[in-house]
């Protein structure tokens, strides 16, 4: 019920903000989706989906904290500072 | 698919399950709140990558699981309405009213139609101005304005023939609730990361200070729930009873705040009862005025229908994590998707069913190199 899926904004149908939609692809599956609360996104961004609504607009910096962290974890462990 | 494929790389959540083993001196029994969490950990075998000192305990957040039985009663004597569709997502289908199911009530006649989006069910409407179109509201936060916006462009074109059966539940009044209990055992919490994406998580702060639990918002993917659960254990192991957010990509701590605003223009703060936890105050919504003519309660005479609930079904205890799934007497024989007692075993967010499902086979991903 809660799943919300990532999705590219291929391009945007302007017009009232509350009709406000987008082409959104999924893989390569693409659909239309409101983005009514989303004013601000842009075609090429990455926005969550749900329920036929994006609901955010997916961070990329943020996206990417994660994996230096595990470069970090890595370099730990084969320095020594880290076992399992 | 980008976004989802590297959050289940199987090495990368082999080096956060090794650092959580390492930092992990426990016990701690730590609640997933959402359900789409719960078939993620149960699918991708994550608990069986942790040490056996951290118990992960599945929560309420399965709106379907959640819904009263009176609600689907009440769905299926809409749905049998002559002139009715009744629309839903798929999930609601198979979830057992008193007697019956919306699935049963579509195989003997009554108009019930899938749809991916409520958007769907008002283009129905719009189409088909001899019918009355309802539309099955159920969800938390993570829903409600989709809801709400099916409702708002019904009010502003003024479309009359559709309305919801509104089902809304809240996800912070439910926390306090297990938070409070006698029987809580939960030491931290994995907040649901989309239900944050609307909401932000402000709401979190004062309930991580007033019973001293750390909450870590996370996403949905196999490395985001490890890194949850590592965030969560990290601050068992120090003490520390914080608000933390994992799930940064897709959540800001002020959230949609256009999300917000159309939420509390169309809805209302109401006391909503949960299937097998009972009433709870100020934990749903319901539509205010003017929006109110969008109710379908209100439409159509529902009113009298009493529900009858099955003895059997252990779900109230399954939801409040009091009770594993394989704890239920009835689980996988008197009780399976097929013929479920209760809204766990047929829900995709379920816990019942992501037991059913999962846990008689292998771990889906974290086995292979990538999935």
């Amino acid at each position: 019920m809660c799943l919300a899926v990532p999705g590219e904004i291929l391009s945007i149908d302007e017009g009232d903000p509350i009709l406000r939609k987008a082409r959104v692809s999924f893989g390569g599956m693409v659909k239309e989706v409101s983005l009514a609360l989303l004013p601000e996104a842009s075609e090429g961004q990455y926005v969550l989906v749900h329920a036929g609504v994006g609901i955010s607009i997916v961070n990329d910096a943020e996206a990417e904290r994660i994996f230096d962290y595990l470069d970090q974890l890595g370099e730990l462990e084969e320095s020594g500072g880290a076992s399992s | 698919m980008k976004y989802i494929d590297e959050y289940r790389d199987a090495s990368n959540a082999r080096r956060i399950a090794d650092e959580i083993r390492r930092v992990t001196t426990g016990p701690h029994a730590i609640m997933e709140v959402c359900g789409g969490q719960t078939h993620a950990i149960v699918k991708f075998g994550i608990d069986e990558l942790l040490p056996p000192a951290i118990e992960l305990i599945h929560g309420p957040g399965c709106p379907v699981c959640v819904t009263p039985v009176e609600l689907i009663d009440k769905a299926i004597a809409i749905a049998r309405q002559p002139d009715a569709v009744f629309c839903s997502f798929g999930d609601m289908l198979r979830v057992p009213g008193s007697r019956d199911d919306l699935f049963r009530a579509k195989a003997s006649g009554a108009d019930v139609r899938i749809v991916y989006s409520p958007l769907d069910a008002l283009n129905l409407a719009k189409n088909n101005p001899g019918k009355q179109v309802v539309f099955f509201a159920v969800g938390f936060e993570t829903t409600a304005p989709a809801n709400a916006l099916a409702v708002f462009q019904a009010h502003q074109s003024n479309i009359e023939n559709f309305s919801i059966l509104c089902s809304h539940v809240l996800v912070p009044p439910a926390m306090e609730a297990i938070l409070s209990s006698p029987d809580c055992r939960v030491n931290g919490f994995l907040a649901a990361g989309h239900v944050c994406t609307i909401m932000g998580y402000t709401e979190y702060e004062p309930l991580a200070k007033k019973y001293n639990v750390p909450i870590v918002v996370t996403g949905f993917e196999p490395l985001d729930i490890l890194h949850g659960v590592l965030l969560c254990v990290r601050q068992l192991e120090e003490g520390r009873a914080e608000v933390e957010n994992q799930y940064a990509r897709s959540v800001s701590r002020e959230g949609n705040r256009h999300a917000q605003r159309l939420i509390e223009t169309v809805y209302q703060i109401a006391p909503r009862g949960w299937r097998g936890i009972g009433t709870i105050a100020r934990s749903g919504l319901a539509l205010r005025p003017p929006f109110d003519r969008y109710d379908a309660e209100r439409r159509f005479d529902v009113s009298e229908i009493v529900a009858h609930e099955s003895e059997d079904c252990i779900s109230g205890l399954v939801l409040r994590g009091v009770k594993k799934p394989r704890e239920c007497p009835a689980f996988g024989t008197r009780c399976t998707p097929d013929h479920p007692l209760g809204a766990p075993m047929v829900s995709g967010e379920g816990a019942c069913a992501a037991y059913y499902r999962y846990k008689q086979s292998e771990p889906a991903v974290l086995a292979g190199p990538c999935a």
